[in-house]
């Protein structure tokens, strides 16, 4: 033993000492808890919050588009229930022999087979691979019966654009397709809305109605790990559906201008002449949008871009053609108006003109002898235009032909692919072309051909405003509800009608419905309405009258006579070789061949539609286009009554 | 030596009645807990990491059992051979040991990957104990005493430093350095050295490795870099601050069990325990400690012997002070070191060098009317 007092001494220093540490220990002990209070206590919702946060992750399901629909209400753009193959690589126990099944059954092709492969090995195998975007009933039907050989493939229920017209809308409504990095950055609606697989409007309205059609996505949450792999669903909410969008189209008419441009290369549109919609409007050839919708195989679309007919093309809209003698109802308005004739101006066609050492040949060659303005519209003759464009002058024809749509776009800033055309005169002459006018230049412009450049909707719009009696109309394709303002067009239709059917023939004492609506809202684009109809009684000559342009497609019928004026416009200088040929239309190669065009508006007496139509390189505008037109007619007029009243069952249905 | 005539050898009947059953009790509690906790670490399944705790605990638990019967006096006369075979394991683990993310701290044993280091913080404690146990108190403070104790503290420290591993030498430095104070070192001495630290800490802080550097920085500011080097300490935050009063209940942890834990097998397990058990349940595991902390430094207390007394009052400082550092750094208050939590935490040698611990208490415990010459 050592010494007691020391040891004592030692044991009362580290009792001490220990008692001192104890405390220390006691007051760490404190902090903690105190530490563990404030944070699972006091900064509970925070911290509740946050891990909530981390758990929880949001997935966006793909919006549901809205629909288009016709006038009637029936669907031209709709969304259909597709069937879709996805797999799950992470719960497939043998990918290889799965993928190899599957390969058999929906018989994938090579190419196609290693774009999964290779998206495969790009993405987190928890993440879902699109096998089929869109299996056939066949397919799908098979898949199940072998479903128990698949562990991992999954038929999964999807939605997807369906267009019931295929080709007959392509034009007005343009397509949906994946959208492309470009469509993502350039709207923020696609951006804030985007999901693997989006489809987005390419063209058309569905490219322009974008934002309204797309809707919002459903969002489901589901608890999530660190690795972002979901555990299971929280919950879920629905998206809004797209907005539905109407358009002024009615799908028989538009169906039957199809059928009428069958094979040929052209366009049809069809306006109301008071309310400016669109009845109809197809551009031929047309394609199916359908075959957009999950990515366009390669032969489709070579046999599509190499069609000669050009079906990429809109033509209705960016179409360019010289107006021809369908031009020859301005030329003769603006005369009228800038009183450089009257109705009894006369002049001698003997063919052709000598004019400043140059010749001008009318289309006939042994000359139309005296005509006035009703005969020389009638026969569409040249001599009598070059005559009264001359002492006319190219500005004043520009002033009227603006007035009445030519030269700026129709639909504004509906179709992005509209064009303006183009109306000369000589100041547009200097600034482009960096050379004068030439006399010589105005002759060929007061027959609609030269530098004029009209697109068919604006041949029909203006053909619309010189029906509805020189009132300017705005046209539209998206059905608004104005009921209050077809009520009274209707009216004052029916009142025309009875006074139509005590005087028969000719609609001079019968007032133009926006004669009597709101001036404000429909300006008049004439100065004298005696002008007009004028113009009008010309048409009407042209068509029902014998020796007129188009009087082979004419109806009797007073219920579908229309008034119309053909035109012919050439793509080429007609050399002197040409005029002694006199070769055929089927003779010329078909590029070199003339455009039909023909304008027309009806019922004559009380008249509520008009209508253009361009056949590309289809000879002349009374032997093809003409022709159309009657056969067109009688529907438009048949239908005009179902029109009329459907404005009816929508105030019902509010 | 020589046997005092109070010191009769006790019977084994005896020994057993005189264990200290609240601290086995405790002890076992304690396993328990851990055991569940593991096997909430495995998603609510026993899989591999609560299949190997329930084991170590077991195996390691019966080993104490049978170690607390070993007289005091053997830990006693085997206490500098237990430093210096640890010490030589040390120098083998920096040699020859397994490498394992970055840090070089694990002796193949075939059965078991041991950690020289844990068991070094148990070590240093009998180590110093029995060299202060003969030194009069009037000596402690001479150079030459003092010299040896801070030779005996130091050379663990830098191995274990170099391996690198920064928790364990700062645990064992606290357990060397609270026994030498306990021996009645004057405070003047410590006084001075925390004057010495803080100016070389500019110095020391340009030895340090740069993952350390990063892990001060991060516990400055856990927001410097939330999904690098913060993303563990702002983790176990949230995930201790969720549970809120009660915890979001047993095995329904969504920050562990989504995986947003890291190491939470190990240093955080308390985090996990925290999350599913709320401040409730972690005021019940902390009062366990202090139970625990409170039977050891009690049989420190009315032990005769003083290696006995001075090796419990050093163990039970050093199991706060493990406490203390793994709850300080999962909550935020301290920068993340490697320290676990004593039986909680998933190691094998950890669970062996707290057992011994334990086992040498308790044969404190069983003996501590015995003197030691």
């Amino acid at each position: 033993m050592l010494g007691e007092d020391f040891g004592v001494k030692k044991v009362q220093t580290i009792n001490r000492r220990m008692f001192i540490i104890g405390a220390a220990k006691f007051v760490v002990f404190t902090g903690i808890i105190a530490r563990l209070f404030s944070l699972q206590i006091t900064e509970n919702k925070k911290y509740l919050t946050l891990s909530d946060k981390n758990r929880l992750r949001e997935w966006r399901l793909p919006p549901i588009r809205g629909e288009f629909l016709d006038y009637f209400g029936n669907i031209i753009a709709g969304n259909l229930k597709v069937y879709q193959l996805h797999v799950i690589p992470e719960e497939v126990e043998d990918f290889k022999y799965l993928m190899v099944r599957l390969k058999n059954i929906l018989s994938i092709s090579n190419n196609d087979f290693k774009k999964i492969i290779k998206q495969k090995n790009s993405q987190k195998p928890w993440e879902n691979i699109i096998i089929s975007k869109n299996l056939t009933w066949e397919q799908f039907t098979k898949v199940n019966y072998f479903l128990h050989d698949l562990a991992g493939a999954k038929p999964v229920l999807s939605v997807s654009r369906n267009y019931p017209f295929n080709e007959n809308y392509t034009h007005v409504l343009g397509y949906v397709s994946e959208a492309s990095e470009k469509d993502i950055l350039n709207n923020k609606t696609i951006k804030d809305t985007h999901v693997p697989g989006l489809k987005v409007g390419k063209t058309g309205l569905e490219k322009t109605f974008e934002n309204e059609l797309i809707g919002t996505n459903g969002i489901q949450r589901y608890e999530v790990n660190a690795y972002g792999k979901r555990i299971r669903q929280v919950d879920h909410t629905d998206g809004l559906n797209g907005k539905s969008i109407q358009l002024t189209i009615d799908t028989e008419i538009q169906k039957l201008c199809s059928e009428l441009l069958k094979d040929v290369a052209g366009s049809i549109s069809v306006m109301d002449i008071y309310t400016g919609e669109i009845v109809a409007m197809q551009s031929s050839p047309s394609f199916d949008a359908n075959l957009f919708l999950f990515g366009i195989n390669q032969d489709d679309w070579q046999l599509i871009r190499n069609n000669p007919l050009k079906p990429l093309v809109n033509k209705t809209l960016s179409g360019l053609y010289s107006p021809g003698s369908t031009f020859k109802p301005i030329v003769a308005l603006s005369a009228l108006e800038n009183k450089i004739i009257d109705e009894n101006f006369k002049v001698n066609c003997k063919g052709k003109i000598e004019m400043y050492g140059q010749t001008y040949h009318c289309w006939k060659k042994k000359g139309h002898g005296i005509v006035d303005l009703k005969s020389a519209m009638k026969q569409s003759c040249d001599t009598y235009f070059y005559e009264i464009a001359r002492k006319l002058g190219v500005d004043r024809l520009k002033e009227t032909s603006i007035k009445f749509g030519l030269g700026e776009k129709v639909l504004n800033e509906t179709f992005s692919i509209e064009k303006k055309g183009l109306i000369p005169d000589t100041k547009w002459k200097k600034n482009n072309l960096g050379k004068g006018w030439v006399i010589g230049e105005t002759l060929i412009t007061g027959i609609g051909q030269g530098y004029t450049q009209t697109t068919p909707l604006q041949l029909c719009l203006m053909t619309a405003q010189l029906a509805n009696g020189g009132f300017k109309i705005y046209p539209k394709i998206i059905a608004e509800d104005d009921s209050k303002t077809a009520e009274e067009i209707k009216f004052i239709m029916n009142e025309n009608r009875k006074k139509l059917n005590k005087k028969d023939r000719r609609l001079k004492d019968a007032k133009s419905p926006l004669d009597l609506l709101n001036k404000e809202k429909h300006e008049t684009l004439f100065k004298s309405s005696k002008n007009i109809n004028l113009v009008r009684d010309a048409m009407f000559a042209s068509t029902n009258e014998i020796r007129g342009t188009s009087y082979k497609s004419r109806i009797d019928n007073p219920k579908y006579q229309f008034a119309g004026k053909t035109g012919t416009s050439q793509v080429r200088r007609i050399t002197k070789l040409d005029r002694e040929l006199d070769l055929k239309t089927f003779e010329i190669p078909y590029n070199e061949r003339d455009h039909a065009l023909y304008i027309a508006f009806g019922p004559y007496k009380n008249p509520r539609y008009a209508l253009s139509i361009v056949i590309e390189h289809g000879g002349s505008g009374s032997s093809t286009a003409a022709p159309i037109a009657k056969k067109l007619f009688k529907l438009i007029i048949d239908r005009h009554e179902l029109r009329e009243t459907r404005s009816k069952q929508n105030d019902l249905e509010i | 030596m020589q046997y005092n005539s109070f010191n009769t050898q006790p019977t084994f009947f005896q020994k057993l009645k005189n264990f200290d059953y609240v601290l086995l009790i405790c002890i076992l509690l304690l396993g328990l807990i851990s055991v569940l906790s593991m096997y909430s670490t495995d998603g609510g399944e026993i899989l591999f990491h609560s299949k190997s705790h329930i084991s170590k605990f077991l195996i390691f638990f019966t080993v104490m059992i049978f170690m607390s019967f070993l007289n005091i006096k053997f830990w006693h006369y085997f206490a500098y051979l237990f430093y210096v075979v640890i010490l030589f394991l040390l120098i083998w683990a920096s040699l020859y040991g397994i490498k394992a993310s970055g840090s070089q701290r694990w002796i193949n044993l075939y059965f078991i990957n041991l950690q020289p280091s844990e068991l070094m913080k148990i070590a240093i404690i009998a180590c110093l104990a029995k060299y202060y146990h003969r030194i009069q108190l009037n000596k402690v403070n001479s150079f030459q005493v003092m010299f040896v104790a801070l030779v005996i503290l130091i050379l663990p420290i830098m191995l274990v430093i170099t391996q690198p591993d920064l928790g364990t030498s700062i645990l064992i430095a606290l357990s060397g350095l609270v026994v030498i104070w306990l021996a009645g070192i004057n405070i003047k001495y410590f006084v001075y050295s925390f004057v010495a630290l803080l100016i070389s800490m500019p110095f020391a802080i340009a030895f340090l490795q740069p993952y350390q550097k990063l892990r001060i920085l991060t516990f400055l500011n856990p927001d410097r870099d939330p999904l690098g080097a913060g993303y563990q300490i702002i983790q176990s935050k949230i995930a201790v601050g969720s549970g809120g009063l009660s915890g979001k209940g047993f095995l329904k942890g969504t920050q562990s069990y989504l995986e947003f834990l890291p190491e939470k097998h190990t240093d955080f397990i308390f985090t996990l325990f925290a999350e599913e058990h709320g401040f409730l349940g972690s005021l019940v595991l902390l009062l366990i400690y202090i139970i625990i902390i409170y039977r050891v430094l009690r049989i420190g207390a009315i032990s005769r012997s003083y290696f006995a007394k001075l090796f419990c009052y050093g163990y039970g400082s050093a199991i706060f002070f493990y406490v203390t550092v793994n709850m300080s750094m999962v909550l935020g208050l301290l920068p993340i070191v490697g320290s676990p939590l004593p039986i909680m935490s998933y190691g094998g040698s950890s669970m062996l060098a707290t057992m011994i611990g334990f086992a040498i208490v308790m044969s404190a415990k069983i003996n501590h009317k015995q003197l030691i010459a």
